[in-house]
């Protein structure tokens, strides 16, 4: 079936190109709009972005394309830097300031940036410094310095856009083919069962954040991919006043408010999951999916003890989250089985939950160390306490020595740091290029004591903060 | 498929020495050297056919490390060893000493264009090559040598890069050569582009350095004598390491009189990627090394690095002979610190941290300022030298080619706004045309931070010719002397009559007189030994200073830069506004270098950092959340640069020193010293409070044989008349000197208007490729 979608306002039908072709290469190769960049091709550099208005919404969004498969564009609107402008020329706003406070130097950034702060116009956010720094922080310029375009960002997106988004809505395909590659898109749970069954060796490709680098540095040619964000299942997020439970395809942009009213800490975190361009696309079930040791929301789900729905031939079955993670990128998942979604229960009276990234960089890093807490504090004392730590082992894991260590003591800044003394008997880290391994155990003992004295609301516990 | 055996010219392109293979013969002596090279219709054919190579190694003892090629003397050249004055006997003889160990990462450019080249048979056995390099004459020589055919079978060109910062200086020529060798072999175009992970694998980064030093110095501080090892990680092939160890050599004087020296420099032959030039050339290494230096010795004396800075500056009459025996003549560094001192009431930042840090047990700042002087020009004096062609057609255009390059610094348009202002002419008037071998031959690098020095004055030149030509016409046309004819405002006055441009240009052909000029221009006054090290290497120094406020994190060793106020000197502005990025760029850039970027490889000598999701430049929120960036006013230039304009692509790199030195404050705030053995300071530590043996009036006795600077008022991007006057400066040479004028500013505008001498003012807005800059990759 052809892939339909429009492109800077024209309608596409396409049939005649591989469904998972990056909408990079397919935008230079196949129509020579090479204003969109190449810079890294891992979605970390956001020379690549480009806003997409997905099917069925009516918000614009940026995502990196060279990440995204035209297979994914089925039924959604793509925007590219050519189509900003308007017809008589004029520049669009974000452009326009752009070269008014001089936010270009040589330029190959630039059209990334202007994506970006495209997609921030039309949030209908109230901007601010937080915002602006929050929507670029997947784009890379190694020439300005920054200062000119977080200026370009607040001349032009601080007033937000008059003109709305028309809804995309167009027939879309549930499968596409093109040479000996297929790309399934089914609808609903029992359809992708199905295809999971008849192709139990596919990959499953959800919003593609890290699947994706398979295809653009990968260059793999998978003969069946499955993707899964148009399962209508998998899409849903259900708040209860007990219980979170996001789809496994619902994206982390999607998902974030619910986690924001829920645990303020963990939303922080997301927020530091990639950039708006992953977020806009990842998905929460990706990230467990994966079972990547440095994946930063397993660490907080296990500490909240969340679990995951699985469903398979035989039925739903549940299973809580710390079980699915086997060993190093190995999980529980069966060959016929997909995640359908993560249930989380939310906090009871007594509960608090801190989750803490540390990676070399503030934005769009991925940690050298998380550690993720859920203490039960009555009268002082810890009553429960589910701590787990990402980054110091072959799979996230619980510090069980150091939840044990604290349970049934007060709550004092001695004792989070005696017990944080544990982590060492818990964890064995390795020395790689993010951090060695003292440095990790080091980190791990004292985020208990930023524990305590964040608890504790003592000064400023974060250099970011200030 | 080409192998070093296809090549049919020669498998070399060293940029300095013999010896540096295209494709590895025989010996591959890093991991990740390119062996083969595959032609393709597609990027999957030419990676499945790359797949399908099998490359058998014997492996051989690698080295890694620069302390084991120290060791083991391997160098990729010889050593340059720099001596000044009896170093030896004024350490024995000095009252106190510090030495240590200390070293420094490396930096990847991470430009965002990878290196790509594009190669284009034609007639007659020719090649086109179209790079993204900073230097299209040695691309050519490179490419001309691996094919084996004369220099003018090849012409480069380049409309601009996606960013170079030093990276695509010698490197892109590899790249050129191996699309030529494709385009020579198959008769067909052939482009070559470097995916991220390969580009940041086979291409050369700034040197990481070790230093061991020892250094003698009284009770006040001030030096008698040093005694510097630079070890350089050079790689497996010199590459530029001569010029950049040379210019480290040139810099670990910093603002510092040194008047005893021993700078030992070893270029130390690593199975690694050779590294190369980036942004500073070696004096961020070099400064780096004597910051420490100072440091060390305030500690030991526990007094303030700033005390100790204090009687160790460069005078301005007096002890103003570098360790290379060039007298500095325009030493403003004094002067230039304590005006940013007092503007940012240094003193009162200072109490503040003092007072965060008293109330903070696990967040603690640190405050350091950083004074800089650099030198300009090519520490290579035959470098120094630019040509330019200029040409005017009889309806006014001009059309302008010169042999600097354009990766964004604005370097086009501030060569147009020379060619604009010797004409009197609008800037929209003036064409910028790609650089091209064959319209300026035999160019240098655009680097060294002397693009507009030395191009801007070839462009000077051009036109100067073709205006006197067009003067002669003019005066026989008006029947007056040639001191009577007036170019001004887009007009050629003779008292009240007067022409167009456009109408004085075709009256010049009609007169047949030639209207096209190539210019050119050497830098006076250079010489360099370079075997012994000594001479007059650099025209003239810039100056600035930056005061870095940082907080670390002493849990987690997380830091932010919270505040930076800059003070650079850029004599006379050709352009505020591009120099004001310049300056920002540069700045966090340096940032970078010394927080976030750190360079991994693994114990096979494999690099393990080779993209963005490893390698972490700054950021927009790593960016100080206060960055007051000010440029020092009324300071042209003491030498006679075009327009008494000063570089500023790589000065103002160094001031970022500031943050590594602030994070060193901030650990003494937290340990009373930094830890032993990451700073390698060897010296006893004591703590920020444990001052003692300060002699206050060591500092003002420099302070008063300064020569004061001129009024110097803040100049800040949050200060409205700055906002105002940075949009569109148009800057002149005259008689008295440079000056400004604004196009925005309706006070000047009327000053203007009223005063004939003066030119006419134009905009200078830089030119913007925002949204469908087309790079070179289609």
């Amino acid at each position: 079936m052809t892939i339909n979608f429009s492109l800077n306002g024209e309608p596409c039908q396409e049939a005649s190109v591989a469904p998972t072709k990056t909408v990079l290469e397919y935008l230079r190769e196949d129509h020579g709009l090479t204003g969109t960049k190449e810079g890294c091709a891992e979605g970390d550099c956001g020379a690549c972005s480009v806003v997409l208005v997905r099917n069925g919404t009516d918000q614009r969004v940026a995502v990196n394309s060279c990440l995204l498969t035209v297979g994914q564009l089925d039924g959604a609107d793509l925007i590219t830097v050519e189509g900003l402008s308007e017809r008589n020329g004029e520049l669009e706003a974000v452009q326009q300031a752009v070269v008014t406070e001089d936010g270009t130097q040589c330029g190959f950034c630039t059209p990334g940036f202007v994506m970006a702060l495209h997609a921030l116009r039309h949030t209908g956010e109230t901007v601010t410094e937080e915002i602006i720094h929050d929507a670029l922080a997947g784009n890379l310029c190694r020439c300005t310095g920054y200062r000119s375009i977080v200026d370009a960002a607040r001349s032009a997106c601080t007033e937000p856009a008059e003109n709305s988004t028309p809804r995309a809505d167009r027939e879309t395909g549930e499968w596409h083919e093109f040479g000996d590659e297929k790309f399934l898109a089914p609808r609903t749970l029992d359809d992708l069962l199905a295809a999971r069954l008849a192709h139990p060796d596919a990959p499953l490709l959800s919003g593609g954040t890290d699947l994706g680098l398979s295809f653009s540095k990968g260059r793999k040619h998978f003969p069946v991919t499955i993707f899964t964000q148009d399962v209508s299942e998998l899409r849903r997020i259900e708040n209860t006043a007990t219980t979170l439970t996001i789809g496994a395809a619902a994206t982390y942009t999607e998902a974030l408010p619910f986690v924001t009213a829920a645990w303020p800490s963990f939303a922080t975190l997301i927020r530091r999951i990639g950039s708006r361009q992953i977020r806009n696309v990842g998905t929460i079930g990706g990230n467990i999916g994966n079972a990547s040791p440095i994946g930063d929301t397993p660490p907080c789900l296990i500490a909240l003890d969340a679990k995951l729905h699985l469903h398979g031939q035989n039925g739903p079955r549940d299973i809580p989250l710390e079980d699915y993670f086997l060993d190093y990128r190995k999980t529980d998942l069966a060959a016929d089985e997909v995640i359908s979604a993560v249930e989380i229960p939310k906090l009871s009276d007594g509960q608090v939950f801190r989750a803490y990234k540390v990676s070399k960089r503030y934005d769009q890093d991925i940690s050298a160390v998380i550690g993720a807490f859920r203490l039960t504090i009555k009268d002082n004392i810890v009553t429960d306490a589910r701590i787990a730590f990402g980054g110091m082992a072959a799979t996230p894991k619980r510090a069980v020595k150091c939840e044990a260590g604290l349970i049934g003591k007060a709550w004092t800044e001695d004792t989070a740091r005696d017990v944080g003394e544990l982590i060492a008997e818990d964890f064995a880290p390795i020395d790689d290029h993010r951090a060695s391994a003292a440095y990790r155990v080091r980190v791990g003992t004292n985020l208990f004591v930023r524990l305590f004295r964040d608890l504790a609301g003592q000064d400023a516990t974060d250099v970011v903060t200030l | 498929m080409v192998t070093a055996t296809d090549i049919p010219g020669h498998n070399d392109i060293g940029p300095i020495f013999d010896g540096e293979p295209v494709l590895a013969s025989g010996i591959v002596d890093y991991a990740g050297a390119p062996v083969v090279a595959i032609g393709a219709e597609t990027y999957d054919q030419g990676l499945a056919a790359a797949a399908l190579v099998k490359i058998v190694y014997e492996e051989l003892p690698a080295v890694l490390e620069i302390e084991d090629a120290l060791e083991q003397e391997l160098y990729t050249y010889p050593p340059q060893i720099m001596t000044y004055g009896d170093p030896e006997t004024a350490i024995a003889g000095a009252a106190r000493k510090v030495a240590g160990e200390v070293r420094c990462g490396g930096q990847d450019h991470f430009y965002l264009e990878s290196n790509i080249a594009l190669a284009v048979p034609r007639d007659d056995g020719d090649l086109d090559v179209f790079s993204s390099t900073q230097h299209p004459s040695e691309a050519q020589h490179g490419v001309a040598h691996t094919i084996g055919v004369p220099t003018n079978a090849v012409t480069v060109e380049v409309r601009r890069m996606g960013g170079g910062f030093g990276g695509k200086e010698s490197q892109p020529t590899i790249i050129a050569a191996i699309a030529a060798l494709l385009a020579n072999q198959t008769g067909r175009p052939a482009k070559l582009r470097l995916r991220r992970d390969d580009d940041m694998i086979v291409t050369g980064k700034r040197h990481d350095f070790l230093f061991r030093y020892t250094a003698g110095f009284d009770d006040d501080g001030r030096i008698a004598g040093v005694d510097i090892l630079m070890g350089m990680r050079s790689g497996n092939v010199a590459d530029l390491s001569p010029g950049v160890l040379a210019r480290a050599l040139c810099h670990a004087d910093n603002c510092y009189y040194l008047p005893n020296a021993v700078l030992r420099g070893y270029p130390c032959k690593t199975n690694t990627v050779s590294n190369t030039a980036f942004r500073g050339f070696g004096g961020p290494q070099g400064m780096l090394v004597i910051e420490l230096i100072l440091e060390h010795i305030a500690r030991e004396l526990g007094v303030s690095l700033d005390d100790v800075r204090g009687v160790n500056y460069y005078g301005t009459d007096e002890r103003n002979v570098t360790p290379y025996q060039q007298t500095v003549k325009d030493n403003i560094i004094v002067p230039l610190v304590e005006q940013l001192k007092s503007e940012i009431d240094f003193d009162g930042m200072s109490r503040a941290v003092d007072a965060f840090n008293a109330s903070h047990e696990t967040l603690k700042k640190g405050l350091a300022l950083m004074p800089v002087k650099f030198g300009i020009s090519f520490n290579t004096p035959k470098l120094n030298q630019a040509g330019a062609l200029v040409h005017v057609y009889t309806d006014g255009s001009v059309h302008l080619n010169h042999g600097g390059t354009e990766m964004g610094q604005g370097l086009f348009t501030k060569v147009a706004q020379v060619v604009a202002s010797t004409f009197q002419i609008d800037l929209d008037n003036i064409k910028i045309s790609a650089t091209r071998t064959d319209k300026v031959p035999n160019t240098s690098a655009t680097a060294a931070s002397s693009g507009s020095d030395l191009n801007g004055m070839a462009a000077l030149n051009a036109s100067e010719i073709i205006k006197g030509r067009m003067t002669d016409v003019a005066a026989a046309h008006f029947g007056v002397d040639r001191d009577s004819i007036a170019f001004r405002a887009n007009r050629i006055y003779a008292g009240n009559e007067s022409v167009s441009f456009s109408e004085l240009a075709q009256m010049t052909y009609d007169e047949r007189q030639s209207l096209s000029a190539a210019g050119y221009y050497s830098t006076p006054g250079l010489h360099w030994d370079a075997a012994k090290l000594v001479g007059n290497p650099f025209y003239y120094f810039t100056y600035g200073a930056a005061v870095a406020e940082v907080v670390i994190d002493t849990l987690t060793g997380e830091s932010r830069v919270l505040r930076a106020d800059l003070l650079q000197d850029v004599g006379s502005s050709l352009n505020p506004a591009i120099d004001l990025g310049q300056i920002e760029g540069a700045f966090v850039q340096g940032q970078g270098w010394l927080t976030s970027e750190e360079l991994v490889w693994d114990g096979q000598g494999r690099l393990m950092t080779h993209g963005p999701s490893t390698y972490k430049i700054p950021g927009s929120r790593d960016v100080p959340p206060v960055f007051n960036v000010h440029l020092l006013e009324d300071a042209p230039n003491r030498f006679p640069t075009v327009f008494r304009s000063k570089a500023v692509g790589e000065p103002p790199l160094m001031l970022a020193i500031s943050v590594w030195l602030a994070i060193s404050r901030c650990r003494v705030a937290n340990h009373g010293s930094p830890p032993s053995g990451e700073t390698g300071c060897t010296g006893d530590a004591r703590s920020h409070s444990e001052r003692g043996g300060r002699h206050p009036d060591s500092r003002s006795e420099l302070t008063d044989t300064a020569k004061p600077l001129r009024s110097c008022s803040k100049v800040s991007r949050h200060d409205p008349v700055f906002r105002a006057n940075a949009c569109a400066y148009y800057s002149a040479a005259r008689a008295g000197g440079a000056f400004f004028r604004c196009i925005r500013c309706p006070r000047t505008l009327t000053n203007s208007a009223i005063s004939p001498s003066w030119p006419m003012l134009i905009t200078v807005r830089r030119r913007s490729w925002t949204s469908c800059c087309a790079s070179l990759a289609p």
